[in-house]
């Protein structure tokens, strides 16, 4: 059964006992360059997600289909304005059931 | 959705949104509740227990009415090292029967059942819409909100910020400046689903009564807390971590949630458990220090979008500071609507409604619970020098003969890391916070 008890769950079967109805757009966006000069990449562990991957050449790889809409990215980025996030478009994003 | 007017809008429909948009209906306003979600509740995550004692008067039906999960009659405050835990464990028979203390309940219901009661005093109710900017007059007063709907700008004498702890609306009227990190802790909680009976079994509960634990250490290295709450079918559990410290840390949120729930103590209320949501939010965490401007002209702020949540160790409260500084604003606002003054001027009853009611008294009395919660020796040294003097307390060592607390206490505060002095100016700093 998918979420089976255990803290050892895969992160994806966590991730999947969420429901997010995923809009047609991204909400949140980064700058490329200022992500591969930077040197802490805080967002890569903190978000709880798991959104932001790094990538081979520095860089910050980010998908935003499954984000809780926190907000915990934009603050623990030391680099003023690297991540822009803003809220999903009406209706998509997280859909809490049991919150 | 053409250009429409009401007397106000009121973004979020959270608590506080709810009740800005009850009080002002019932006042015979117009009132549009502006929520992103699709319904109330979608994007709220929250511990949880609502208190909800500030509901009494304005609707005194919500006990039998609101959909609660369990009535707390067990309330366990604990500390944790990484093998033990040390609990004071309070019952009341008092808080399981009318008017009650406090209540799990899931926040899409709960939250939804608010704006409905919101919707039967009139006021409209609309979902799955952004707010997206704040609509001015030429001389910069706010007159309502842009959103994303089509042609979805809504006119409004009075804009009431209800919009959570990120709250854009708050700041792009210049009444807050931009969040920082260190104001906030991240919550992460998982759902795991149990037979109501297992539940009671394992709490040692009686039918529809529930158990609230509030847990100190056991969140790794990182500064925080943890939770585990009961739900009619299901346990909350979940660890509030210090935002600067988890990003400093490099440690996953996910990590830490199940370093708590392999605890010893822990372990063994979830086993079998089947997770069934998993998220996250923030808490504004700094109270009286990160709190707003609470009027501009045409816009009052309420609810965790004023830093109005109580994370004070010993106390750990939301919902009921979002309904009480919701329920403020409308009466404050309809009061203005009255007036036709809706300056930040003719909105400042809202600042003196809140300073007389619990809302800013307990933050007032709070103000300096956060940092000592949060600081080094509270988050480990005294977990450890509580649980060390217990383990040594009770260990039997014979044929050693037992030693005494005074004898013990030494050798336990020197293995703390504490020094005699470091415990006389702790027990006057939590005598001056709490006291």
């Amino acid at each position: 059964m998918r979420g089976e008890s255990g803290p050892e769950v895969a992160f994806e079967d966590r991730m999947a006992t969420t429901e997010f109805r995923v809009a047609p757009g991204a909400h949140i966006t980064i700058d490329g360059d200022t992500c591969r000069g930077c040197t802490t990449r805080e967002c890569i562990t903190a978000c709880p997600a798991n959104l932001f991957a790094p990538m081979a050449d520095g860089g910050v790889l980010f998908s935003y289909e499954q984000c809780f809409e926190c907000g915990t990215c934009y603050l623990v980025c030391n680099e003023k304005g690297a991540i822009t996030w803003n809220y999903p478009v009406g209706g998509a994003g997280v859909a809490y059931r049991r919150s | 959705m053409p250009t429409e007017r009401y007397d106000a809008v009121v973004v979020g429909a959270g608590p506080a949104g709810s009740l800005a948009a009850l009080v002002l209906a019932r006042a015979g306003k117009s009132v549009c509740l502006l929520e992103r979600g699709p319904y109330p509740g979608a994007k709220n995550l929250y511990g949880g227990v609502v208190y909800g004692r500030v509901l009494d008067a304005i609707i005194p039906e919500w006990t039998d009415e609101a959909p609660i999960e369990r009535w707390v009659t067990r309330r366990v405050t604990m500390v944790l090292t990484k093998t033990q835990s040390l609990a004071v464990d309070f019952r009341s028979a008092a808080w399981g029967a009318p008017p009650y203390n406090g209540a799990t309940a899931l926040r899409p219901a709960f939250d939804s059942w608010l704006a409905g009661r919101a919707e039967r005093e009139g006021a409209t109710l609309v979902t799955s819409t952004t707010a997206t900017k704040l609509l001015r007059d030429p001389a910069g007063r706010v007159g309502g909100v842009s959103t994303d709907r089509p042609e979805g700008d809504i006119e409004s004498r009075i804009v009431i910020a209800c919009d959570g702890v990120n709250s854009f609306i708050a700041r792009e009227a210049g009444l807050a400046p931009p969040l920082e990190s260190a104001q906030c802790t991240l919550g992460v909680k998982e759902v795991r689903a149990l037979p109501a009976g297992e539940i009671e079994r394992r709490l040692a509960l009686a039918p529809g009564e529930g158990a609230d634990f509030e847990i100190l250490g056991g969140t790794g290295g990182v500064a925080g807390g943890g939770f585990l709450y009961t739900n009619a079918e299901s346990l909350s559990v979940g660890v509030v971590l210090v935002l600067d410290d988890l990003a400093r840390s490099g440690r996953r949120p996910e990590e830490l949630l199940a370093e708590l729930s392999g605890h010893p103590a822990i372990a063994p209320l979830l086993a079998g458990s089947e997770l069934v949501e998993y998220g996250a939010h923030l808490i504004p965490e700094a109270g009286l220090a990160m709190m707003p401007k609470l009027a501009g002209d045409g816009i009052l702020v309420a609810g965790d979008a004023a830093g109005m949540c109580l994370a004070a160790g010993l106390f750990l409260e939301g919902v009921n500071f979002a309904m009480a500084s919701g329920a403020l604003a409308g009466r404050a606002a309809a009061e203005a609507l009255e007036r036709s003054d809706t300056s930040a001027s003719g909105l400042s009853g809202y600042a003196k409604l809140l300073q007389s009611s619990f809302v800013l008294a307990d933050h007032r009395k709070l103000r300096r619970a956060p940092d000592l919660v949060m600081s080094e020796r509270m988050q480990r040294r005294y977990p450890a020098l509580l649980c060390n003097l217990a383990e040594e307390l009770f260990t039997v060592r014979n044929p050693e003969p037992k030693r005494g607390l005074f004898e013990l206490a030494r050798p336990a505060r020197k293995r703390a890391g504490l020094r005699r002095r470091d415990l006389a100016r702790d027990a006057w700093d939590i005598w001056r916070t709490f006291g």
